[in-house]
């Protein structure tokens, strides 16, 4: 038998630098998605507050490009996916009653370099000027020729690292859905929230590797000279949005199938009854996410494929109404005569619900084609996506944390402020974003950095800046209640809501090692299944005894390390840098490779210290 | 874990969790590596024919020297499989001579792929020349790349079959080094049919 290591006791920084903890991983997706969030949103109330007159002069031409460039990507790939995983690394094992993810080196790697992606990105601002291209850089403007600043070069090259991070992660996701549940879990009885993380990780899989591609013609265009998108030596500007589009919209369901995921769990507790139509619930969720693989060119109706092709992504686009619509009435349904609490969580949740339902019904009147093309490239487009990405996956987050706080963190947030920020922030979205439809159809079109007085568009956009001023509000006051729940002593019990899944069957927040024993699952909801027989927790599938636990690594960190400073290579055609980088990732591949890690175990006492006083 | 004194299982790659996780894993990933290299595909051929004045496909590609080196790696393909019939017999001798022939058959693909490269750019066939030259260079060289990558992995795997022995800690990498040459292989085949052979006669 090889020797297993004593138990590593890291502290502090290096803890944080080192783990492989899903729940730590978790935390850290959380803080740093929370991060780029802030950003996020202050590159959106910059944007707002040029907008909220006619003709200002605040932000403009390239700055207010660079504003709207950065808001999107940032709200998309480094705050939005981030914290989908934070809840998805602090929730989902424990949901299916594993002890860890399949693969926690690789979860560590997925976050890293996430976080040095990100980073990468984001210095863009103080190194000559962020990409000014939009989120979705097509060329000939994202070419050299009409972005020659390092700006897209930054775009590239941080979407590169961050999204081989999404992938690994993944991955990691569906095989520790596929190969870690615990005894009884079957996949028919598994949490809406996990069935909705792994149908997520299935998409990311087969939809990074398109954008991956994407950015690479993009960077070697930009970098080596090559002639992807440059027309004048045969290359194709379209290839670039076919691309794009085949992640990009996969992408819209990798980032609200999560919050659907979300919502069922917490309407479901909130009502205390089961959800209702469970396996249409899970079928739902795989049509969408097949589906959405079938609909990209619905992005591209004006480019002019021609009336055919037209049709058919129009049509599969409308088909996508039918699963979510189904999902509404469940939900709809499953408050149908339940005992409603109006917690914070809950009330996210049943907010979410009509305004998704605006969010979906102005998406299928921009799938009828000829109709898209007046709506394209207006406002009306940038209403609708705000209301399903904002109004439905911001709100399942929100509602997320508020339901999982206690056992990612331990500590209950307080309600009363918890109230405050829905208000806030509910009312602050439907000001922004309401008015946004009219002035799309009234014909102001986004990307604008200013308009002209007297075109009927001054109240609109009025409203909208003060809008998301109050949203802003209502982002500081979640910000307020987190600070003020760290600042609280009292603990969360382990089953704060009265719940029915097996997180909630484990102290809060959960140890390190997840569960003592190993649950045995008897049936949809468990907890809930052994809290109607009168049990006072899981029945144990196995006997207590030392738990085998993986090793800290800081090789994570460090490979994250060689590919920012690679990138910086890349962009700045420093070869000697980007060998350096590349170098210190394979140094990491080999050591992972070479030196094998044999983990360590938590002893028998540890866990019954652990365990005592813990009450359901 | 690992047992040093106890007798290997037959599938020695799938005998813990540890193992299956990571055979899992590595389908999944193949299967993410088979849209990227469909994306690349998807690009090379709706590019194929800009070549804008540069040298044809029909004009350069030489079949002789790509013909054999797609026997190289079909051939290298076999050994990968015999090298894991080895592994699941135990047989750690066998197992480095079969994978060593691998390691060796992908080296001489790769030495004809550099031949050819730099015989192209020697007819003003490059990356930049034009579009045609972009999406050749980067689909076949993501293709190199792997071929490139999957030569040096199987060769330290070696290293550590020779030192830590067949273990149940060994045997998935060496498993999933398999997987990831048969993919490799397969993708060739592709590219061996869509950009030669179609290059050749599709004009």
């Amino acid at each position: 038998m090889a020797q297993h290591a004593a138990r590593p006791r890291n502290t502090g920084l290096k803890d944080w630098l080192t783990t492989v903890d899903h729940k730590k991983i978790g935390i850290l997706y959380l803080v740093a998605g929370g991060f780029f969030f802030l950003l996020g949103g202050i590159e959106a109330v910059l944007m707002r507050l040029q907008l909220m007159y006619p003709e200002s002069n605040l932000f403009v031409g390239a700055t207010f490009n660079e504003l709207l460039t950065m808001h999107g990507t940032t709200m998309i790939f480094l705050a939005a996916m981030p914290i989908i995983f934070a809840l998805m690394n602090a929730i989902v094992p424990l949901q299916i009653g594993a002890r860890d993810v399949a693969f926690p080196f690789v979860n560590s790697l997925g976050f890293w370099l996430f976080f040095f992606g990100g980073t990468l990105l984001n210095l863009s601002w103080f190194l000559g000027g962020a990409p000014d291209a939009g989120w979705t850089a097509y060329p000939p403007l994202s070419g050299t020729t009409y972005s020659s600043t390092h700006g897209v070069s930054f775009y590239v090259l941080g979407l590169q690292i961050a999204g081989l991070g999404t992938l690994i992660g993944g991955i990691n996701f569906l095989v520790t859905i596929i190969n870690m549940r615990a005894p009884g879990m079957t996949f028919m009885r598994m949490p809406l929230f996990t069935w909705s993380a792994f149908i997520t990780s299935a998409l990311i899989l087969f939809a990074f590797p398109a954008i991956t591609v994407g950015l690479v013609l993009l960077m070697f265009d930009r970098i080596f000279g090559a002639n992807f998108f440059e027309v004048a030596n045969g290359g194709n500007v379209v290839l670039w949005q076919h691309l794009f589009w085949i992640f990009g919209h996969p992408e819209v369901y990798i980032l609200i199938l999560p919050a659907f995921g979300i919502i069922s769990e917490v309407v479901a507790t909130f009502s205390k009854k089961r959800l209702f139509g469970y396996s249409a619930m899970v079928f739902a969720t795989i049509v969408i996410g097949f589906l959405g693989f079938m609909v990209w060119a619905h992005h591209m109706f004006t480019v002019g494929m021609g009336p055919v092709a037209n049709a058919l992504f129009s049509i599969a686009t409308m088909l996508i109404a039918v699963p979510t619509g189904i999902k509404i009435f469940n939900w709809l349904l499953t408050m149908w005569g339940g005992q409603i609490r109006f917690t914070t969580a809950n009330l996210f949740a049943v907010g979410f619900i009509p305004t998704f339902v605006i969010g979906g019904m102005t998406g299928v009147m921009l799938a009828v084609a000829p109709a898209d093309f007046q709506y394209h490239d207006s406002y009306f487009v940038v209403a609708h996506f705000h209301y399903v990405i904002v109004g439905g996956m911001a709100f399942g987050l929100f509602s997320g944390c508020y339901y999982w706080w206690p056992k990612m963190f331990g500590k209950m947030l307080n309600e009363t402020i918890g109230k405050w920020n829905f208000w806030l922030f509910f009312i602050g979205f439907h000001l922004t974003f309401f008015p946004q439809h009219f002035l799309g159809l009234t014909g102001m079109p986004r990307r604008v950095y200013t308009y002209m007085a007297g075109q009927g568009w001054e109240m609109g956009n009025m409203i909208s800046t003060i809008g998301a001023l109050v949203m802003t509000l209502g982002t500081a006051v979640f910000l307020w209640n987190a600070f003020v729940t760290s600042r609280k002593a009292e603990k969360a019990p382990a089953d704060p809501w009265d719940a029915r899944t097996l997180e909630w069957a484990i102290p809060s927040p959960a140890p390190e090692y997840n569960f003592a024993q190993t649950p045995r699952v008897r049936g949809l909801d468990a907890l809930w299944v052994e809290k109607m027989a009168g049990n006072k927790g899981m029945t144990p599938a196995e006997p207590l005894g030392p738990i085998h636990m993986p090793s800290p690594s800081i090789l994570p960190f460090l490979m994250s390390v060689g590919f920012f400073i690679a990138g910086f290579g890349f962009i700045y055609h420093q070869t000697i840098v980007s060998v350096v980088g590349l170098l210190v990732v394979f140094y990491g591949m080999f050591a992972r490779s070479l030196f094998d890690d044999h983990g360590f175990h938590i002893e028998v006492d540890e866990i019954k210290e652990t365990e005592k006083g813990v009450k359901l | 874990m690992i047992h040093d004194h106890g007798v290997l299982p037959a599938e020695p790659e799938k005998a813990t969790l540890e193992g299956r996780n990571k055979v899992l894993g590595f389908w999944l990933f193949l299967g993410g590596e088979t849209v990227l290299f469909g994306s690349l595909f998807a690009t090379y051929l709706a590019l194929k024919e800009s070549f804008v004045g540069g040298p044809s496909p029909e004009e350069l590609f030489d079949l002789k020297i790509v013909a054999l080196a797609t026997i190289l790696l079909l051939t290298s393909s076999l050994t990968s499989v015999f090298g894991v019939m080895a592994m699941h017999k135990h047989n750690t001798k066998l197992m480095q001579l079969w994978f060593g022939i691998t390691v060796i058959l992908g080296a001489g693909f790769l030495g004809l792929e550099v031949y050819e490269f730099y015989h192209y750019y020697h007819e003003g066939h490059t990356l930049t020349s034009n579009a045609f030259g972009s999406a050749f260079y980067t689909l076949v060289g993501f293709h190199g790349g792997h071929v490139a990558f999957g030569v040096t992995w199987i060769a330290l795997l070696q290293a550590q079959l020779a030192k830590k022995g067949l273990t149940v800690v060994t045997a998935p990498k060496f498993y999933v080094a398999a997987l990831y040459w048969h993919f490799v292989d397969l993708v060739w085949v592709f590219i061996f049919t869509v950009v030669y052979l179609m290059g050749k006669v599709g004009a």
